[in-house]
């Protein structure tokens, strides 16, 4: 399945986001959300994926 | 004592931000050597190496009060779906919320941030709102949930200080009861002082330390310089006059000419 992850373009095998998340080797405190809705991370399981998703992967970064 | 920031006092009237440091260990440093008590931080999207999680332990590691922001964001739906990220990521209800609104001068635009502040306010967040020092704002802000106000005291990294005292010490005065930070445009330990010598509660800054030659240095001036600013308002200062007035008594003065 081809999505859009943080921005690029992604062929992936998973059908939902949190297989994505595991896929991609994402672990520890990130945050989700699919066509720039939030998904919070109990719902990652049973949210599914299709063909053309935008997916953003975001973590703690320094901030002002 | 100063005042409740959604029921929690801070340790101090300083909340330094975490970025643009020449380094981690030398902003881990900065806190440390500071004792600043609220870190700002932020979410970006997270790399392959998982750089967040290695930010995060060592925040973790600070034991100190976290301020997750919006920075960045331009739009009500932005902001809202960032702060729900935040609140997941850091496991707090605060939210410093910023909707920017000018390129250049980052300045907030306050109509998105109003219809934003009242969003997330219902919605249980604990809402740092980063606005101007209008004071019709300020009200608004109040209205839809805000119990903290952050005005700036000049553009973001500008470091010019406090551009319009007037309108701050107006927003002390109208809002007696409320915790004010001074967010945003610090560069020197004497604006912090201003800041606080107006009454406000805190002071919020990042590039003022983490751009200074010497970082921890310069966070460790920014620390005394709120608190004495703070001690002075405190202290119930005097009134500026135009001429002298002899501290020295004249009576008792020898006869000597």
């Amino acid at each position: 399945m081809k999505i859009v992850l943080n921005g690029e373009a992604r062929d992936v095998a998973a059908t939902d986001l949190a297989g994505l998340l595991t896929e991609c080797g994402f672990s520890g405190r990130v945050a989700t959300s699919l066509n720039e809705e939030f998904v919070p991370a109990g719902l990652r399981a049973a949210q599914t994926l299709t063909d053309g998703d935008r997916v953003e992967v975001v973590a703690p970064m320094q901030g002002g | 004592m100063g005042k409740s920031f959604y029921g929690v006092e801070l340790p101090n009237p300083l909340m330094l931000g975490t970025a643009q440091y020449p380094s981690p260990a030398i902003l881990e440093e900065a806190f440390r050597a500071s004792g600043a008590g609220v870190a700002t931080v932020s979410l970006r999207r997270e790399g392959a190496g998982g750089a967040g999680q290695t930010f995060w332990q060592m925040i973790a590691d600070l034991d100190v009060l976290v301020l997750p922001n919006t920075a960045g964001c331009h739009t009500v739906k932005e902001a809202v779906t960032t702060a729900h990220m935040a609140r997941e990521v850091f496991d707090t209800k605060w939210i410093k919320l910023e909707l920017i609104g000018h390129t250049d001068s980052l300045q907030p635009d306050v109509f998105q941030l109003v219809e934003a502040a009242r969003i997330l306010s219902e919605d249980g967040f604990e809402v740092f709102p980063y606005t101007t020092e209008d004071l019709i704002v300020g009200e608004r802000l109040l209205e839809a949930g805000c119990e903290v106000l952050m005005p700036w005291g000049a553009p973001i990294g500008s470091g010019r200080g406090l551009n319009n005292t007037y309108a701050l010490r107006a927003m002390r005065a109208e809002f007696p009861d409320v915790p004010l930070v001074v967010d945003a445009g610090i560069g020197l330990p004497s604006h912090a002082a201003a800041a606080m010598e107006l009454g406000f509660d805190a002071v919020l800054l990042n590039t003022a330390v983490a751009k200074a030659g010497d970082p921890v240095a310069m966070a460790k001036g920014m620390m005394a310089a709120v608190e004495a600013g703070q001690m002075g308002f405190e202290a119930d200062p005097i009134e500026a006059r135009d001429m002298a007035e002899a501290s020295t008594p004249v009576i008792g003065k020898a006869f000597l000419s």
